[in-house]
């Protein structure tokens, strides 16, 4: 066995003292503590890169399925129950690693110009290399508790980074709610951990694995409940309908952590989760009903694949855009996992990462450069394809790839969990999948449109007109900011070809494959084998893709066409007279426009809908809670506070006036007298119980 | 075996503790004389433990250093931040409870 599988647990000790390192000493440093997060994620970026290197030849080296590197310290015991730390590698676990420590290393050289002079630099790099070895951490983890540990330390640094800057109410508003509503998700993970050790006896995630896949376990039914409780986690953490209200919100913190969070870490953490424990999901949640055989996960990776793309329209900040395209592709995981296709979920989060990485990063380039800080799409961008050619042409390979186009890495992934949602007998799911890339297209359509194209609008226009004024045609982001857009543009075109099916390359699914758990082809819990690809069964999503794109197009067109044809006059005199301030009219009376044409034509009875569920159905639910919990404190307070307790005092005060208001020094306000009177209470409690048990 | 010199020895300790906590008005002193009530806790759950031969109060009282630990660091943050803002640490100055 290679020396980078043995020694894998480096990888994420080495960015856990880089963090210490930062926080201790960043700020002595000449950059503010970013070259010790920098250098450490390069160093798990070769480490893993090592590694990855090796399990490939491990894989080759091995016919048949590869087995796991185990490598384990005991950590604690408690009685007979020895816990582990270490490292367990697989397939499914050095793919992660390669990305997390790639992904965050771009990250990270990119924060260095995005955050530049951040009052809280220091930090920020200390929080996001955490961060990093948070995912790494429980990417590694042999056994369930590693796992969680990692999981909570993602938590944590979240909440840091969504609120770094708190000084503003919203968004310390936002990093508390995104910490609540991934906490509710958190105790789940702790029910379905404690319940997996009275199922299987043991937390060591293989043996779990095994037993499950196995049928080893005494009771179905029990199990089911265990993979529902992880479940709940795993919608927390991804973001999966009924808790996605987080992760828009979310986007209150810096560019560069929304992107890290969406792309590669946090995010997929439940993702990953349900991949890691395949075999428990896919045995236990595996339901019967009216006669129907469906896996839970892929009918709420469905719900959520709608609801979110829906919700993508009706934004107008690009990065709540990406938000939800974001849920929407979790969704597709799920849903991927959920109808049996792991190889190409796995494969989805994989793609996914790049792209959706370098579309947050294009949206902070282009709001770090182009439009003053703002991300306000219809407010402060538009036009600034031919100022900022770089973004442009990252935003555009990593739209592509989003949209699942032909020949371009998201098609490859996508394309198979569609395919394999109609090839394993979830119909639905198959019209799903293509509503979906229907839906996906025509919001980045409309994104892209809205970004790049027409009018240059607000602080957009602004920057436009400073560069004509100093006689240049372009002015991109600095090279910290273009570097990681380029690497990720050409990895968002060119990761698919790992596993393209259409040319019959199964690089990917030959590496990962031994970590599913699960037997391919025949048995009560085996897997189905993917299905063979055919251009004739991508089609329809294709055809769907290309509507979807037409449709968005001409929709966008025709409400800025109209500015330009039949009341070109009026604009032109507009930004001929006040530029400026005309804009502003200009810009409302393309909104009024706007609204009418595309939200009152197809998106609004959609988006609408979803929004207003989102809004009345899932937040009256917790409002309700809310105000039933209010109600009974307010019921408690009128009546037995109020009526009784204080008509107790108050009663035993007027009867204890003439015997000189002997309670009345109780009430002093003193907190050592409540201290000990409380003290004296549990003395005489203590004394009453002694008395009457001897 | 000593247990009752332990528990006597425990008692003590929380007497003194409730002491602190009821007489002192300085919210240093106020959070030693929590430390000094957990850790005739722990007396006492080490001293059963010895007796009853099992691990579990060793176990407990171990979690109970750190959850004190823990509770200190947060408790002394909170007096130094209330010292900043109001330049006192009397808890009697500091209570906003009407009498």
């Amino acid at each position: 066995m290679g020396w980078f599988l043995e020694h894998a647990w480096l990888i994420p000790a080495i960015p856990g003292a880089a963090f210490a390192l930062i926080i201790l000493i960043g700020k002595r440093m000449p950059r503010g503590g970013s070259e010790i997060g920098i250098a450490s994620m390069l160093a798990a970026l070769v480490l893993s890169a090592g590694a990855a290197y090796q399990w490939i030849e491990h894989v080759n080296s091995s016919d048949g399925e590869a087995e796991a590197v185990l490598n384990r310290w005991e950590w604690f015991r408690i009685g007979d129950l020895k816990v582990s730390i270490g490292s367990h590698l697989d397939g499914l676990a050095v793919m992660m690693l390669l990305l997390v420590a790639f992904i965050s290393t771009l990250v990270q050289i990119y924060s260095t110009e995005y955050v530049r002079g951040d009052r809280r630099y220091t930090h920020y790099f200390a929080s996001i290399t955490l961060f990093s070895a948070g995912m790494l951490v429980m990417v590694l983890a042999p056994n369930m508790v590693q796992l969680l540990l990692g999981w909570e330390i993602m938590g944590l640094c979240s909440f840091l980074l969504i609120g770094h800057w708190w000084e503003e109410r919203v968004n310390s508003e936002a990093a508390l709610k995104a910490f609540w509503t991934v906490r509710v998700g958190d105790m789940g993970l702790l029910v379905g951990i404690a319940m997996l050790l009275s199922i299987f006896h043991t937390l060591e995630i293989g043996e779990i694995n095994e037993a499950a896949a196995s049928g080893d376990f005494d009771s179905k039914r029990l199990l089911m409940w265990a993979a529902v409780a992880l479940f709940i986690a795993c919608i927390g953490k991804s973001g999966q309908f009924p808790l996605h209200t987080w992760l828009p919100d979310a986007m209150a913190g810096p560019t560069p952590v929304s992107s890290l969070l969406h792309s590669s870490t946090m995010v997929v953490g439940g993702v990953f989760l349900v991949a890691r424990l395949y075999p428990v999901f896919h045995v236990g949640l595996d339901m019967n009903i009216l006669g129907q055989h469906f896996n839970l996960i892929a009918v709420i990776g469905g719900i959520t694949v709608l609801i979110a793309a829906g919700l993508a329209f009706v934004q107008n900040d690009i990065k709540r855009v990406l938000a939800y395209s974001t849920v929407s592709q979790l969704g597709y995981m799920m849903m991927g996992l959920g109808v049996g296709a792991w190889t190409a979920a796995v494969f989805h989060i994989f793609t996914h990462a790049f792209f959706k990485c370098c579309l947050f990063l294009c949206a902070g380039s282009v709001a770090h450069t182009g439009s003053h800080h703002s991300f306000d799409m219809k407010k402060d961008m538009g036009g600034l394809r031919k100022s900022m050619p770089i973004t442009f042409a990252a935003w555009i390979a990593s739209t592509l790839a989003l949209c699942g186009i032909p020949f371009v890495s998201g098609f490859f992934s996508k394309d198979e969990i569609i395919d394999s949602a109609k090839h394993n007998d979830y119909k639905v799911f198959y019209l799903v999948g293509i509503i979906g890339a229907f839906m996906t297209t025509a919001y980045m359509t409309r994104a892209t449109y809205l970004t790049f194209f027409g009018k240059a609008r607000g602080a957009a226009a602004h920057f436009v007109h400073e560069l004509e004024h100093e006689h240049k045609t372009t002015h991109d982001s600095p090279w910290p900011i273009t570097v990681p857009l380029v690497i990720l543009g050409l990895l968002a075109i060119f990761s698919g070809y790992l596993n393209a099916a259409p040319f019959k390359w199964h690089w990917f699914e030959r590496w990962t494959e031994s970590a599913i758990g699960l037997p391919l082809g025949e048995g009560i819990f085996a897997l189905p084998h993917p299905p063979e690809f055919s251009w004739t069964s991508a089609a329809p999503g294709l055809v769907l893709v290309a509507a979807g794109f037409a449709v968005s197009l001409l929709l966008c067109r025709a409400v800025f066409g109209s500015e330009t044809s039949p009341l070109r006059g009026l604009t032109e005199r507009n930004i001929a007279l006040r530029a400026g301030h005309k804009f502003l009219v200009n810009k409302y009376y393309l909104d009024a426009l706007y609204e009418k044409v595309i939200v009152h034509g197809i998106a609004y009875p959609i988006s609408r809908a979803a929004y207003w569920t989102n809004q009345h159905i899932i937040d009256a639910v917790v409002n309700t809670v809310g105000k039933a919990g209010r109600r009974t404190g307010d019921l408690v307070y009128k009546y037995i506070d109020q009526l009784l307790v204080d008509g107790a005092v108050n009663g035993s005060g007027t009867t204890a006036r003439g015997a000189g208001g002997a309670l009345q020094p109780v009430q002093s306000g003193k907190v050592n007298m409540y201290g000990a009177l409380l003290f004296g209470a549990a003395a005489v409690g203590g004394l009453v119980l002694v008395l009457v048990n001897s | 075996m000593l247990i009752n010199e332990f528990l006597l020895l425990g008692a003590v300790l929380f007497c003194i503790g409730v002491y602190g906590v009821i007489a002192r008005k300085n919210a240093v002193l106020v959070l030693m004389s929590i430390e000094l009530i957990l850790n005739s806790v722990n007396i006492n759950l080490l001293a059963f433990d010895r007796l009853n031969g099992g691990n579990d109060g060793a176990v407990f009282a171990l979690y109970i250093i750190a959850v004190a630990a823990a509770e200190v660091g947060v408790g002394l943050a909170m007096v130094l931040l209330i010292f900043r803002n109001r330049k006192t640490i009397s808890l009697d100055d500091l209570s906003e409870m009407k009498g």
